[in-house]
């Protein structure tokens, strides 16, 4: 690759993470973690529960600080912004949460126009319900405009939480376990539906899971995240073709099951 | 709130002091948040109007039906032992004292207590560990603001409220019972009951029971926002408002009409 492009690469990044170190008393979760993703690229990190993806994630939008080490996002240092810089850069993250996170006491409507109101006052009450309907039509669940989470299935949750953090247009899309708890068919649907919001609106994603069907089909470049630390980077044949015992052990595992 | 815990082995006096000035210091600074938000826009009107209609209007019947209850058992059980002295005419005054300047603030605090403060520590908590709350967060919406502030403004209005209507029907038991009995006409009841009541009586009350409301939102929202992991998380988070707040509504009545009284004295 000419020095140029390299630079030009590094212009551009949308996360660069360097050395990233965090710990909770004396858990040491994260030890010099380094991430580099790049403009309309798909990132999945795979790591065993509990290994600290979803910290990573969390200091990635800045819910979290890192004790030390370097977190740019978006051109910006996440550990240096005041509060408002904060929820700017927030507005152009969409964080599509583990557990889905839909607010249960409002309407489907509702939980999209939370966002929407708060951060988009300039729109009429028209042109929010249309922006509601429209990122609700590009999930496929127009129909449950009305219904609370309660009543909705765990895919249909998720599908409802990703269009949520649609709503406001973000440049950069973080998937906390997309397809955990889902049946094949609808973890299928979900893989498809994040290829879709890559390439209708743009964005780039760091697809977090231990689901290697999800892996392979989201994502452009995989990451392993073991020990705290991203230990081998590629494409998901590259990743795999490595015999690195830890590597190969979650490989079976996922394809024992 | 980071900055708030202690390590993990090392106590300054002990475990649990420790842990009793460590959540102090997390309630002071809960507190120290709110008054600096509550007056920062963008404001959540309808969300603030929405908790005072769940906190105020749900709570009412309960609280009108107690406090006809109080007056007319109140009376009922004082009558004999006045009667002993011949001093019958003396119950309106004596229920009036009774009821507004120590019942209605406490009896309203404790039941909101039990089902206002449950109610906020469960609804908060389960949204913690439901990541509700992270998911405001990074929707760019400030969810103390939407959610703690407008249930500790909501709670700290409501309850006065709410306070007002128990010492009203209270006094309205208490006329019904009289006038079973002495056929005591409304007017003379509650000229009787006023006598000796003073105006400063009712500001006691009404600071009583803006401080306990006060207490109920900020202990109920404290629990939720802390709660931990898991359905059993929610529970305690529900538990421990109520029981958390009610002890700080005793310790807070005393006080309260202690420095009243010593204001008087002087
Ligand atoms: N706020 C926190 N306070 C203390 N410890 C935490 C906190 N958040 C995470 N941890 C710890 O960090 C470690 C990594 O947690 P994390 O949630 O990132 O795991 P994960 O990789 O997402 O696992 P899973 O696949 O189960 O979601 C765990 O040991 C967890 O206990
Ligand atoms: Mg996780």
């Amino acid at each position: 690759m000419p020095l140029s492009n390299t630079i030009q690469q590094e212009k551009n990044r949308v996360i660069a993470l360097s050395n990233v170190y965090k710990a909770f008393d004396e858990n040491e979760v994260l030890r010099g973690a380094n991430l580099d993703v790049l403009p309309g690229e798909n990132v999945v990190v795979l790591g065993r529960s509990g290994t600290g993806k979803s910290v990573l994630i969390k200091i990635i939008s800045g819910m979290l600080l890192a004790d030390s080490g370097h977190v740019e996002v978006l051109g910006q240092d996440v550990s240096r912004l005041s509060q408002r810089e904060l929820q700017a850069l927030r507005l152009r993250i969409g964080f599509s949460f583990q557990s889905s996170a839909l607010y249960d006491s409002m309407t489907v409507q509702e939980n999209l126009l939370f966002p929407l109101v708060r951060n988009k006052r300039h729109l009429s009450r028209k042109e929010k319900n249309t922006a509601v309907e429209t990122v609700l039509d590009a999930v496929g669940l127009l129909q449950t405009l009305k219904q609370y989470p309660s009543e909705l299935s765990g895919g249909q949750r998720k599908r409802v939480g990703i269009a949520r953090t649609l709503i406001l247009q973000p440049e950069l899309m973080l998937y906390d376990e997309p397809t955990a708890g889902l049946d094949p068919i609808t973890s299928t649907e979900i893989n498809a539906l994040i290829r879709e919001v890559q390439s209708r609106f743009k964005t780039t994603s760091i697809i977090i899971t231990h689901d290697l069907a999800c892996a392979k089909s989201t994502g452009d470049r995989v990451a392993i995240l073991l020990d705290g630390l991203f230990h081998k980077e590629g494409t998901f044949a590259e990743v795999f073709a490595d015999k690195d015992p830890r590597i190969q052990s979650f490989y079976d595992y996922n394809f024992t099951q | 709130m980071a900055g708030a815990e202690f390590p993990k082995d090392k106590y300054i006096l002990s475990r649990r002091l420790d842990g009793f000035f460590a959540s102090l210091y997390r309630m002071a600074g809960f507190i120290g948040r709110f008054f600096k938000e509550v007056f920062r826009p963008p404001f959540e009107f309808s969300e603030i109007i929405r908790q005072c209609y769940e906190v105020g209007y749900k709570s009412l019947s309960l609280i009108c039906m107690t406090a006809f209850i109080t007056g007319l058992v109140f009376t009922k059980q004082s009558r004999p032992s006045l009667s002993e002295f011949g001093a019958t005419s003396w119950l309106p005054s004596l229920v009036a004292i009774a009821i507004l300047k120590a019942l209605a603030p406490l009896v309203t605090a404790l039941i909101c207590a039990g089902k206002v403060g449950s109610n906020i520590g469960a609804e908060l908590g389960s949204m913690k560990v439901t990541e509700q709350i992270e998911a405001m967060e990074v929707s760019a919406t400030n969810p103390f603001k939407f959610l703690v502030v407008s249930r500790i403004l909501a709670t700290t209005i409501m309850i006065p409220i709410l306070a007002f209507f128990f010492g009203g029907i209270g006094l309205f038991g208490s006329y019904v019972d009289v006038h079973l009995h002495e056929n005591t006409s409304f007017a003379l009841f509650f000229e009787a009951a006023f006598q000796k009541i003073q105006f400063a009586d009712f500001y006691v009350s009404i600071v009583k029971a803006i401080v306990f409301g006060f207490t109920i939102g900020t202990v109920g929202c404290i629990q939720g926002y802390k709660a931990t992991k898991g359905t059993m998380g929610v529970g305690r988070a529900a538990n421990s408002s109520v029981v958390i707040s009610m002890f700080l509504i005793f310790i807070e009545e005393v006080l309260i009409v202690t420095v009243a009284n010593a204001i008087r004295a002087i």
